[in-house]
C-alpha cells in the first residue's frame, strides 16, 4: 500500500496544511490523471488510473482530520474498531443517561420531550466542540514528539478522544433523526 | 541535462469529437481553433431530434426525418429512449403507459422494445442516433470519426453508464470517455475566462434532472457535490399538459384518444409548442385538429405553473442535498449556469434564482452547453487543451450487501474520480471453492432500498478450512464512474477469477454480438436505402411521362416511339416492387432512352414559343 503522506510529499504529521494540501492534490492530479493519458499505452493508461486512486483516496483521507488520525493510527498498529465507541465515556454518563429519557419520551408519543431534547442535543453539539479542540491539542503534541515512545503514547490518547467523538456524533445523529421523524 | 520535444501533431490528428446524447436531442460538437463548434447534419439543424424510426421495407431512419414518423408509423418509432438505458422492466412500469411500444416479455435484466418486428434493446436504439452524428461530423469533417467523449446525466448509476458506452461500442464509436452533463456545461462555461469561485450548474434535461457544484481554481474544474433525479425532466411537464388536452378532448369530444398512438403524437407536438411560446407570453393556446374535429384551449402561464409547480420543486431537494454535500451555503455560490430547454421557463429561472441567491447565466444555448463543453473535453484528452482538467466526483455511494440485507458502504457518494475501496472476504464452509459479492449503489440502508450493480463471482478458491483463504478484493471506480473489481489472494499473491454477473445490462458477449449484427444491419439497410432512393427516382420519371404525355410532342411522336415509351414503363413498374435498386436504375435508364426524342421535341417547343413571346 502506498502511504498517503509519501505520496502527496507531505511530512507525516496529524496537523496539516489544507491550503498546502489542495496545492499538492491539484498539482499530482494534473500530473497523474487519466485524462492526460487518454492516447497513452493501456499500460500507461491502467497505471494512470492506478495512481489517481491512490491520490484520490489519500486526499480524501487527508483532507479530514478524524479520518487522517484514523489513518495514522492504523498504520502505527493501533485497533480502531466501531465497538469501542459504543462504550459511554464515564463523564457523560450522567447526561447520556438523561437524553436517552428524553428520547423514550419522544419515541413513546410524548411531542413535549421535543423541546428539552433540543436542548440537549446543542449541549452535545457544544461538547463536540470542546473535543475537537482536544484532539487538535493532541494533534500539536503529536507532531512535536520527537521520540517514537512519546509518539505513541499521544497517538493512543488520540484514539481515546476520537472515540469520545464517534460515540458524541452517533448519539447526535440519532437525536437529529428522531427529532425530524417527529 | 538535454531534452527534445517529441511532436505530437501527427499522433493527434484523428480527432475526438463531443456528443450529447440527450433525451430529447442529440448534438455532435469538435473543438476548432476558435473554440468548440456545433457540428450540423446535412439539413443544417444542429441538433438531432432522438427519435429513431425502423419503417417497413428495412433501414433505420434517425432525427428530424423519423419525427414525422412518430405520426405516421408510432409503432414502429422510439423517442426517449434514454430513460430506458440501463433499467429493467419492473423500473419503467409507470412510465411505459406513455410510450406507445411494446416491450417483450421476458426481457428481465435487459428491456428489449419490439419495433417492427425487430427486437432491439435501448443501447441498440441510442446506437442509431451515436451513428447518425457519426456520419453528420465525418461530413462535416471530410475524415473518419472513430473516437468519442459521451456525456451522461451526472446522477445516471453504473449500469446506465455503462449502457451508454455499450451504445458507442455498436455504433462504432470507441468512446474516450462519459463526462457528466452538468460538468461538461461547466467547461464550455469556463473556458474563455480564466475564471476562479464555486459554480452552481443546474440542468433540467428533457427526462433527466443534475444539479453539481464545482469549484473552478487555475484551470481545474473540480467538482464537489452532484445530486439528481434520473426521472425528472421537460417530459413530465409536456405529459403534465398532454395529459389535461387528453381529458379536455375526452370530455368535448366523448372519444378517449389517449390509445390513439398518432393523435398523441400531434397533440404532443402541439401541447410542446404551447409550453415553449409560454416561455415569452403570457398566454397561448392549445390549438388541434383530428379526425376532422378541432380542439382550442387557452393557457395562461399562471394556469401553466400551477400545473408545473411540483416539478419545479422537486428540483430544489437535490440542489440542498448538494449544497450540504459540498459543505456550502448559498451565499458561498459565486454563479449559476442553467443547462436544459426547461430552463427557459421563467418560473425554473426563478426558483433557481431565489435558492442560489444569484442571477443565473444564460449566455451560452442551453440546449447546446453541454455538446460544447464535450467538445472541450475531447480536446482535453486529445491534449489539444492542456490548462484544463475536470475532476469529477461519483454521485452515489457504493456498498456490498452484508448479513441481514444490510449495505457496507465502501465508498462514499461525492468521492472524486477515479476512487478505489479494498474488502478482504474469506469463506464460511470448508472446502468452499466460490465467494459471491453483491454490490449495490444507492445511500440507503438495507438491500433492498438501493440498486442492484451486479454480482462479482470469486472463484476457483483454494480448498480451505472456513474462514481460513483471504481474498483481497479491490473496488475501484474508473473515471466514467464505472466500476471494475478484481481480487487476489492474500496467501498466494494469485489473481483470483471475478466473473461479472450484470444486474441490469448487457454481457460483453452480448455487446459483440450486437456489433456484429449491426454490420450484417448495416448492409441490409444500405441495401434498403439504395432500393428507396431507387424508387424515388423511378417516381420522378414516371411522373415527368405522365405529365409529357398531354404534351402536343407526345401526339408528334410516331405510333412506335409512343408503344416503346409504354414497353418501357411497364417493365420499370415491373421490377419497381422487388428489391434489386440495379434493376429498377437499368429500366429507369430504358424509360428514360425511349422518351429522349420526345424531351428534346417538348425542349425546342418551349424554346420557340418563349423566342416567339408567346406567354409563359
Amino acid at each position: 500500500m502506498t502511504d498517503y503522506f509519501t505520496f502527496f510529499g507531505l511530512p507525516r504529521q496529524l496537523e496539516l496544511d489544507e491550503g498546502e494540501l489542495q496545492k499538492k492534490f491539484y498539482e499530482l492530479s494534473r500530473k497523474y490523471h487519466p485524462d492526460r493519458f487518454a492516447r497513452a499505452t493501456p499500460r500507461e493508461q491502467q497505471e494512470a488510473l492506478e495512481a489517481t486512486s491512490v491520490l484520490n483516496d489519500g486526499y480524501r483521507v487527508l483532507r479530514n482530520p478524524v479520518q487522517r488520525a484514523e489513518y495514522v493510527l492504523k498504520q502505527d498498529g493501533f485497533d480502531i474498531g466501531e465497538q469501542r465507541s459504543k462504550d459511554v465515556p464515564p463523564e457523560l454518563l450522567e447526561e447520556v443517561f438523561e437524553l436517552n429519557e428524553q428520547l423514550e419520551e419522544l419515541r413513546s408519543g410524548d411531542a413535549e420531550a421535543a423541546g428539552p431534547l433540543r436542548q440537549s442535543r446543542d449541549r452535545f453539539l457544544g461538547l463536540l466542540d470542546d473535543v475537537d479542540g482536544e484532539l487538535n491539542q493532541r494533534f500539536r503534541e503529536h507532531d512535536a514528539a520527537s521520540e517514537s515512545g512519546a509518539r505513541r503514547a499521544v497517538l493512543a490518547k488520540v484514539r481515546g478522544v476520537l472515540n469520545r467523538r464517534k460515540y458524541i456524533r452517533n448519539l447526535v445523529n440519532e437525536v437529529e433523526k428522531e427529532l425530524s421523524a417527529h | 541535462m538535454s531534452t527534445f520535444q517529441i511532436d505530437f501533431s501527427s499522433v493527434n490528428t484523428r480527432r475526438i469529437v463531443g456528443i450529447d446524447l440527450g433525451t430529447t436531442n442529440s448534438l455532435v460538437a469538435f473543438m476548432d481553433l476558435t473554440g468548440p463548434v456545433v457540428i450540423p447534419g446535412a439539413d443544417g439543424e444542429r441538433m438531432v431530434p432522438s427519435i429513431v424510426s425502423y419503417p417497413e421495407g428495412g433501414g433505420v431512419v434517425v432525427g428530424n426525418a423519423a419525427r414525422v414518423m412518430l405520426i405516421d408509423q408510432p409503432d414502429r418509432t422510439v423517442y426517449s429512449v434514454k430513460r430506458l438505458m440501463g433499467r429493467g422492466v419492473e423500473d419503467v412500469q409507470d412510465e411505459i403507459g406513455l410510450f406507445p411500444f411494446r416491450i417483450v416479455a421476458g426481457s428481465e435484466s435487459v428491456l428489449r422494445l419490439e419495433l417492427g418486428g425487430r427486437t432491439l434493446t435501448p443501447p441498440q436504439i441510442s446506437a442509431e442516433v451515436l451513428r447518425q452524428l457519426k456520419k453528420n461530423a465525418e461530413a462535416y469533417l471530410s475524415e473518419e470519426v472513430t473516437q468519442a467523449v459521451i456525456t451522461v446525466p451526472a446522477y445516471f448509476n453504473d449500469a446506465q453508464r455503462q449502457a451508454t458506452k455499450d451504445a458507442g461500442r455498436i455504433a462504432g464509436l470507441e468512446v474516450l470517455r462519459l463526462v457528466n452533463e452538468p460538468t461538461a456545461a461547466s467547461l464550455a462555461y469556463g473556458l474563455d475566462k480564466r475564471k476562479e469561485g464555486v459554480v452552481a450548474v443546474y440542468d433540467l434535461g428533457g427526462g433527466t434532472f443534475d444539479i453539481s457544484i464545482l469549484r473552478l481554481h487555475d484551470g481545474i474544474f473540480e467538482v464537489l457535490s452532484t445530486n439528481g433525479d434520473t426521472r425528472l425532466g421537460g417530459d413530465d411537464i409536456d405529459n403534465r399538459l398532454l395529459t389535461i388536452a387528453l381529458e379536455d378532448i375526452a370530455s368535448e369530444w366523448r372519444q378517449d384518444l389517449s390509445h390513439s398512438g398518432e393523435a398523441v403524437q400531434r397533440l404532443r407536438r402541439k401541447v410542446i409548442e404551447a409550453k415553449e411560446k409560454l416561455s415569452y407570453v403570457p398566454v397561448t393556446a392549445i390549438e388541434f385538429e383530428f379526425g376532422g374535429r378541432r380542439y382550442q384551449r387557452e393557457i395562461t402561464r399562471d394556469l401553466f405553473e400551477g400545473l408545473i409547480k411540483d416539478i419545479v420543486d422537486r428540483t430544489l431537494g437535490p440542489c440542498r442535498q448538494a449544497l450540504k454535500d459540498a459543505g456550502l451555503t448559498p451565499e458561498q455560490i459565486n454563479e449559476v449556469v442553467l443547462v436544459g430547454g426547461s430552463t427557459r421557463i421563467p418560473m425554473v429561472r426563478n426558483a433557481v434564482e431565489a435558492l442560489f441567491l444569484a442571477k443565473p447565466h444564460t449566455d451560452l444555448n442551453p440546449d447546446e452547453v453541454v455538446a460544447l463543453g464535450a467538445a472541450v473535453q475531447a480536446a482535453i484528452l486529445s491534449g489539444d487543451v492542456e490548462d484544463q482538467l475536470l475532476l469529477d466526483v461519483t454521485p452515489l455511494s457504493l456498498g456490498i450487501e452484508t448479513m441481514g440485507g444490510v449495505v457496507s458502504k465502501l465508498i462514499h457518494r461525492n468521492s472524486t474520480i477515479p476512487a478505489s475501496a479494498t474488502e478482504t472476504f474469506t469463506t464460511s464452509v470448508d472446502g468452499q471453492r466460490n465467494v459471491l459479492i453483491h454490490v449495490l449503489q444507492g445511500e440507503r440502508e438495507l438491500v433492498k432500498d438501493c440498486r442492484s450493480l451486479a454480482r462479482f463471482d470469486l472463484m476457483d478458491i483454494d480448498p480451505l478450512p472456513a474462514g481460513m483463504p483471504r481474498i483481497e478484493v479491490r473496488f475501484l471506480i474508473d473515471a466514467n464512474g464505472i466500476l471494475s473489481v478484481t481480487a487476489r489472494d492474500q496467501r498466494t499473491g494469485k489473481e483470483t477469477t471475478v466473473e461479472v454477473k450484470p444486474s441490469y445490462g448487457l454481457t460483453d458477449q452480448q455487446v459483440e454480438a450486437m456489433i456484429q449484427e449491426s454490420f450484417e444491419k448495416a448492409e441490409e439497410d444500405f441495401q434498403a436505402r439504395q432500393v428507396r432512393e431507387a424508387r424515388v427516382d423511378a417516381d420522378a420519371i414516371l411522373a415527368a411521362v405522365d405529365k409529357a404525355r398531354q404534351s402536343d410532342s407526345y401526339w408528334d411522336l410516331s405510333e412506335d416511339e409512343r408503344q416503346a415509351i409504354d414497353a418501357a414503363i411497364n417493365e420499370l413498374l415491373m421490377v419497381y416492387h422487388g428489391g434489386d435498386h440495379h434493376l429498377i436504375r437499368a429500366h429507369i435508364g430504358k424509360v428514360d432512352t425511349a422518351t429522349r426524342k420526345l424531351a428534346e421535341s417538348m425542349m425546342n417547343t418551349a424554346v420557340q414559343s418563349a423566342l416567339k413571346g408567346t406567354k409563359i
